[in-house]
């Protein structure tokens, strides 16, 4: 493999933590296959390319188009190719976000390259990779192989870990090629909830089920959740009941998610939920029956009323 | 308006999952197949369009003879036209997309919907992919859909929020839960789904760019200490997330 380029994001001049995570694989990686980790990024300020610059990349190439103003995966897709060409980049790194996920196969796509998403884990003997993907929502763990020279990953948040590393390092811009047919889907506009943590990017996570009775009750996850700095989710019958938006949702038809620490209130561990959240570092549960199935799954449970627990709980953290 | 609606047929998510002889695919004994779940969202997003503004949805997907009991419930539902490309079980994402792409070329659709991820490989790639083989554009994860003129704009989902897209046909949608409440077939479209025939035609060729080689169980030993409600308890609780995890 000649060289890794990983896909930077910051949100407000701030490295995300994912791209830690992300730039500091292809770091590793590079040097067990002895090749170079690069990374790129979209119109970045002299304080993004500070945040992006601790992670041992050596080289960053700063994407900058007046088409790129907005964000556009088409148009992206495309400079990060042109870039490639420039380069010559036989790997490409993206996390496993909503951006990534949407770009990685563009590019995939573009570079003719093998594309595996959400990856867990790599096997590297020699110069042979073999990827670890959760699939069936997490019930099973793939092994998959790659028949391409080139290759495209998204990694999954929260389980690679993001090391900072000393390297010379220098900063590039890049100027694509691009016209107005090559941004044909445009971001007119983003709303990001004002102070909301994501179940997806959260370190903990407080989560309700069923046995939490009624909406009105998710006031004592909140609270704990405010505690912990912890973002409140939500198991299927919830969403589904109107207590907590789509958003929220954790499971194999919600969000997949993998914090430090995971607290199930209520929940029973029915298997489409125990799928969004089994990578999770450490799981806990609080539910008054003992025989539920997360019971099966956690690291420390508590056996007892979440309305007796939760308070107590929330008085003593 | 011509929409193709791509679809895949995917284990129940209730299945628990058991890894057949081969640890390449699963044992499929007992287990019940449905319409992948985002699917019917783009379905549903497909007849809703056609009723308002005409023209004919064509639901397709990659896979065996087996798949025709989810094109009968699309056809219930009230999909005009069913097609299954064949194609063995070890197909992967890039070859089901370009077979999507190539019956997508011949047929020419204003829009493609399809689900954000088939809930069985959880790839989230097909909508790109698409996009990129057949040069038009892709919104992914949509939960609000809204054609002006020759205007779409779309709202999705992202990390703590939501973004506002704007595009044009023809494209290629990927729906999320939440777009629209899909319906539930009623008993005599059902009977009448059972009568229309479904295409089975065969795959444009192509090869795989990645192979399953293993599958596993997740392991992951979890200490499953289990406390009581008592206070002592949840005081160890809290020592144990702070000293032995240390998490919080």
């Amino acid at each position: 493999m000649n060289k890794i380029l990983v896909f930077l994001e910051t949100e407000n001049s701030v490295i995300k933590r994912t791209s830690k995570e992300a730039a500091t694989f292809a770091v590793q990686t590079a040097g067990k296959l002895n090749s170079t980790a690069i990374g790129c990024i979209l119109n970045a300020s002299d304080d993004d390319l500070k945040s992006v610059s601790k992670y041992g990349l050596s080289e960053i190439y700063n994407i900058k188009h007046s088409l790129l103003k907005n964000y556009s995966s088409t148009a992206v897709a495309k400079s990060i190719f042109q870039l490639s060409e420039k380069v010559g980049i036989d790997c490409a790194v993206f996390s496993a976000n909503s951006k990534g996920l949407e770009l990685a196969p563009r590019v995939a796509v573009r570079l003719n390259a093998s594309y595996v998403p959400d990856c867990i884990g790599f096997v590297i003997e020699g110069t042979d990779i073999k990827v670890k993907k959760p699939i069936y929502g997490g019930k099973s763990i793939a092994t998959i192989k790659t028949n391409t020279t080139n290759q495209v990953y998204t990694l999954r948040p929260n389980v690679f870990l993001a090391e900072e590393g000393a390297t010379t390092l220098t900063f590039q811009e890049f100027a694509p090629d691009l016209n107005a047919n090559d941004v044909k889907v445009v971001v007119k506009s983003v709303e990001k909830q004002a102070g909301k943590l994501d179940v997806a990017e959260a370190d903990i996570i407080v989560s309700g089920g069923r046995g939490m009775k009624e909406a009105e009750n998710f006031k004592l996850l909140e609270q704990l959740a405010a505690k912990l700095n912890a973002a409140v989710g939500a198991s299927r019958a919830v969403v589904d009941a109107g207590w907590r938006e789509q958003c929220d949702q954790v499971g194999q038809t919600g969000k997949t998610v993998s914090p430090t620490l995971y607290i199930a209130c209520g929940i029973s561990g029915a298997i489409q939920h125990l799928a969004g959240m089994s990578t999770s570092k450490i799981i806990t549960a609080i539910n008054k029956d003992k025989d539920a199935p997360i019971f099966n799954v956690v690291d420390y449970g508590i056996v007892g009323d979440v309305f007796t627990v939760l308070p107590k709980l929330i008085a003593k953290i | 308006m011509n929409i193709l609606v791509c679809i895949s047929r995917v284990p129940d998510t209730a299945t628990k999952i058991i890894i057949g002889s081969d640890r390449k695919s699963i044992d499929e004994t007992g287990v019940k197949y449905i319409i992948n779940p985002y699917d019917e969202f783009a379905i549903e997003e497909a007849l809703q369009l056609v009723e308002k503004n005409g023209g004919t949805v064509t639901a397709v997907t990659v896979g065996n003879e087996n798949a025709q009991d989810v094109l009968r419930t699309a056809l219930a539902m009230g999909v005009e036209n069913a097609v299954i490309i064949k194609a063995d079980k070890y197909v992967d994402s890039f070859f089901v997309a370009s077979n999507l792409a190539e019956y997508a070329k011949k047929m020419n659709p204003d829009l493609i919907f399809l689900g954000r991820q088939s809930v069985d490989f959880d790839s989230f790639q097909m909508a790109s992919t698409l996009s990129e083989i057949l040069g038009i554009p892709s919104i992914s994860v949509v939960s609000k859909f809204e054609i002006n003129g020759s205007t779409i704009t779309c709202t999705r989902d992202i990390e703590g929020g939501k973004e506002i897209l704007e595009t044009s046909m023809p494209c290629i949608i990927s729906a999320q839960k939440g777009l629209n409440s899909p319906r539930y077939p009623k008993l005599p479209d059902i009977m009448k789904a059972k009568k229309k025939t479904i295409d089975i035609i065969e795959n444009f060729g192509g090869s795989n760019r990645v192979d399953l080689v293993d599958m596993q169980l997740p392991q992951k030993e979890r200490q499953g200490i289990i406390l009581t409600d008592s206070d002592a308890d949840i005081d160890e609780f809290i020592r144990l997330l702070r000293e032995q995890a240390k998490v919080i």
